[in-house]
């Protein structure tokens, strides 16, 4: 008989998305427990460094500002995919959201009041901050929005907040299980009720048994190899809902490449950089980014930035290396305090990692992958399609606030703005649900882990796994990149059918005790393969372009066809995966033009309204739980029109 | 022309009965820019399959890969080879349990310091998600922000002298820890409530001040004046305390 841990609510993954849901549940007296890869303050949302969005509006060029303008924002970033109302939610919560983590205890940086020097567009300007509003929470500029409203602590935000976070999690006493993998979801019937786990420390697999199951375990961008993710952020969460058959995950095809990853290692330095006045320039030290986009320059949205830089290389003004080619990233002007305090860590990363000194060198990059902006399909009460009593959220999921973009700032924010909204969900289903501790039921899926660890350890003839690894992430790397065609994305496409055959048949070298990282890594590949053809076949399905999914062949974004989310299941491990596609949610804002990238729009056929009539029902014909409020009622009517 | 570096690892699989600890040695082409993390993983992935260590960022933010680098702790991922001689010797950090040769469990000890030190801020004060945020001055965030930088990677545990023998010893992270909370005006506590939490010998007074801890943290925290300050404070609270106990007799 297999160990069985039973709890109210299982969180799997101990970043801020779900440090923040535990939160929310073990403040209404209910029993935690989260799993983790790794201890929590190493997970990878410690790595975020610029910000988050939320309107106070205290900082003068923050004035002005409110939620409405920063849903507008984030509805124009997405390029219209995003889900309107979960976008609504998210402003409107924002700002609470970063109070109560001044709160807790995050150290954001404050208004000083009175005149300061600032790089605005590439020009040294003078700003004066208001005397009554020194003190509050300041904000600095970051891409595809019209105020400065991102908050944050030098360089270092996502640390800050996740340690924040974490003493929070110590202080309610939340039980936190570090080096813990769940493999597998325990479910029945459309309903999940734990999930089957390895340890990392002695692999030992056990058994945790929930009411409630919640899935917040970030991005999966190491399946592209050339990331600025850490090394943990392999899809293991996105695969467990994938696993189930029947949970969709949503608009794979989705990915954003950030414009300033460092060259070589691929190491993020913060958009703000280019907030704080950083500027982009070419081989020949020519600032190209007003020649693209007279408007926004360097800080139109990253979808865009990414694309342009990609442009301006492809016509030959890139800098070769051995590296592969790059631009440059120019900071000097900024100043030795300036680097040395607000991007310490970005000046730090420079030092040791490139060897390059900011302060007098530029700094190579160019676009990385850097964030999923699909993943597990929610409502907006962060509940999954087709299966009761299972959530996500974070990085991890499609609550779809960004659509095909997502802002910089915005992901950050959306952690601590779902923790509440989403958590609390959790917390109410937690409390009106019976735990069911079905032994056998867990015994069972429990057994059939065992038997596929035992499968592997047994190999004597088979693939090697780093190898297949890096097959998946070329193929990747090369079709499905910033620009994709058709026919590069049949390659992809044929290509990863191939592996995800070949996944099956992994030999596992070492047959050690214990942790056995070969074994670990083993376990996560087919779910590494199948997710990589899902953002392949994505994206050689969606026939236009739209945010980060740019094809080549097909360079409008079609409002007729196209202003859907793309749901894909895997429903039998052996076979082929199932697309589907339904509205991206009831729309207040028109689709239009962004005002930045200049894309090509081939408009709807239909009416909002006509459109709008049918979201409710289609998307509950694609699996959709009931939310506990019906769809639409936290979005105002028309409220853009008070902005625009 | 590039050299061929070699590795001497400590190696240890304590969940395998018949594993000793032991030395192993491996070699390895240097490429550009190579640094240990890069280096560890072609070794696990071509030579060494069952080979235990930990990574996260490989952005030296998360504090995942503080390790012994000939004789040294410090982070791999940001350790380039070229900064080291042609044999290099891994250890896994000492003073925590080890989970298998490289591997240490840091973040066990850690959450015990914090539930000991109770490191949240304590305050009475409700959040009222409609008002306004209390407001603090910009020089009071950012000198807590020094302070919050911290990543708990442990070099400064494995390099102190007392950690090594008073396995209680709270250690530059967790004073740190607790002089980032005391200057925050957030946090309520009073001089007594410090004075009690670290006046011990588990706290600042075992410190015999020989200071490694300032030299090898990867981050530049500046612990010498963390410890200055804290010393100061409790001290003084020591002393008025004395005081008050005279006058009373």
């Amino acid at each position: 008989m297999s160990n069985i841990i039973t709890t109210d609510v299982l969180v799997i993954g101990a970043g801020l998305a779900g440090e923040r849901a535990a939160i929310a549940s073990a403040s209404e007296g209910l029993d935690v427990i989260i799993l983790s890869l790794v201890p929590p303050r190493r997970s990878h949302s410690s790595a975020a460094q610029g910000g988050m969005q939320a309107s106070l509006g205290n900082s003068v060029k923050g004035k002005g500002d409110n939620t409405t303008i920063h849903w507008l924002d984030t509805v124009k970033g997405s390029d219209w995919g995003a889900d309107q109302e979960v976008a609504r939610i998210f402003a409107d919560n924002a700002p609470i959201a970063m109070r109560e983590m001044a709160h807790f205890g995050v150290p954001w940086n404050r208004v000083e009041g009175g005149p300061r020097e600032v790089y605005i567009k590439g020009k040294k300007t003078t700003i004066v901050e208001d005397y009554d509003k020194e003190g509050l929470i300041a904000a600095r500029d970051f891409g595809g929005t019209a105020k400065w409203r991102t908050c944050y602590t030098a360089d270092g935000t996502g640390h800050t907040v996740l340690y924040t976070m974490d003493n929070m999690v110590v202080q309610l006493g939340i039980t936190v299980h570090d080096r813990m993998e769940a493999l597998r979801l325990i479910h029945k019937d459309g309903k999940c009720v734990g999930a089957v786990v390895r340890s990392l420390r002695d692999g030992e697999i056990l058994a945790y048994m929930s009411k409630t199951t919640v899935i917040a375990t970030g991005g999966y961008g190491r399946i592209y190899g050339e990331s600025t993710n850490a090394v943990i952020n392999e899809g293991t969460g996105s695969w467990l809902a994938l696993q189930t058959g029947v949970v969709p995950l949503a608009n794979m095809e989705a990915v954003q490449f950030h414009p300033t990853g460092i060259v070589p290692t691929d190491i993020l330095v913060t958009e703000g950089c280019r907030g704080d006045g950083g500027l982009l320039l070419d081989v020949d030290e020519y600032r190209f980014m007003p020649d693209y986009e007279p408007e926004k320059q360097e800080l139109a949205s990253r979808d865009v930035v990414s694309r342009r830089m990609k442009e301006h290389m492809l016509k030959g003004k890139g800098v070769q290396s051995p590296y592969g080619e790059h631009l440059w990233l120019d900071l000097r002007h900024l100043g030795e305090t300036h680097l040395k305090t607000k991007l310490r860590e970005v000046y730090d990363i420079c030092m040791y990692f490139i060897g390059v000194n900011p302060i007098k060198d530029f700094v190579p990059v160019r676009p990385t992958q850097h964030y999923s902006m699909g993943g597990i399909r929610v409502n907006k009460d962060g509940h999954t399609y087709n299966m009761e009593g299972l959530f996500a959220l974070g990085e991890v999921s499609c609550w779809d606030m960004h659509g095909f973009n997502r802002l910089g700032g915005n992901s950050l924010a959306e952690t601590v703005v779902a923790g509440m909204v989403v958590g609390k969900q959790i917390a109410e289903h937690a409390k009106k649900t019976a735990l069911v501790a079905d032994v056998s039921l867990a015994e069972q899926f429990v057994q059939k882990e065992k038997k596929k660890i035992g499968h592997l350890l047994n190999s004597v003839d088979g693939e090697n796994v780093y190898e297949l690894r890096d097959e998946i992430s070329n193929l990747l790397k090369t079709h499905v990149h910033i620009f994709r065609t058709g026919e590069g994305l049949e390659k992809a496409t044929t290509g990863l059918q191939n592996l995800v055959k070949r996944v099956e048949n992994v030999k596992v070298r070492s047959k050690a005790p214990g942790m056995n990282p070969e074994l670990s890594f083993a376990l996560r590949i087919e779910g590494m393969a199948k997710q990589a053809l899902l953002i392949a076949q994505g994206a050689l399905n969606r026939k236009e372009s739209r945010g980060a999914h740019s094809r080549e062949d097909y360079p409008a974004r079609d409002d007729t066809k196209w202003l859907n989310r793309t749901l894909a299941r895997w429903p039998d491990s052996h076979g082929e995966p199932l697309f589907e596609y339904e509205p991206v949610g009831v729309l207040d804002l028109p689709p239009g033009d962004r005002g930045y990238g200049g894309g090509q729009q081939i408009s709807m056929e239909i009416t909002v309204e006509e459109y709008n009539s049918r979201v409710d029902e289609e998307q509950k014909a694609k699996g959709r739980l009931d939310p506990v409020e019906p769809t639409g009622t936290r979005l105002p009517k028309e409220a853009w029109k008070e902005v625009l | 022309m590039g050299r061929t570096l070699t590795f001497e690892i400590f190696r240890y699989n304590p969940t395998a009965d018949d594993d000793r600890p032991r030395i192993d040695i491996f070699q390895l082409e240097e490429t550009a820019r190579l640094n240990i993390f890069t280096a560890l993983n072609l070794i696990r992935e071509q030579q060494a399959p069952d080979f235990m260590f930990d990574f996260v960022c490989r952005a030296g933010i998360c504090g995942s890969c503080g390790m012994m680098i000939n004789g040294r702790p410090t982070l791999a991922c940001r350790t380039l080879t070229s900064d080291l001689p042609n044999t290099i010797t891994l250890y896994p950090l000492p003073f925590f349990k080890l989970l298998g040769d490289l591997s240490v469990d840091t973040g066990v000890w850690f959450r015990e310091v914090a539930e000991q030190i109770e490191s949240w801020i304590h305050t009475q004060t409700e959040f009222d998600p409609q008002a306004e945020e209390e407001r603090m001055d910009n020089a009071t965030a950012n000198k807590i922000y020094e302070a919050e930088r911290c990543i708990e990677c442990g070099c400064c545990l494995a390099g102190c002298a007392t950690a090594q023998v008073a396995p209680d010893f709270l250690g530059a992270a967790g004073l740190n820890r607790i002089g980032r909370l005391m200057i925050d005006p957030r946090d309520q506590r009073d001089e007594e409530d410090w004075f009690k939490l670290i006046s011990t010998d588990s706290g600042i007074f075992g410190c015999i001040g020989m200071m490694a801890c300032d030299d090898v943290c990867p981050k530049d925290l500046p612990l010498l004046e963390v410890f200055a300050y804290i010393r100061r404070k409790m001290a003084a609270i020591g002393f008025s305390k004395k005081k008050e106990k005279a006058a009373a007799v």
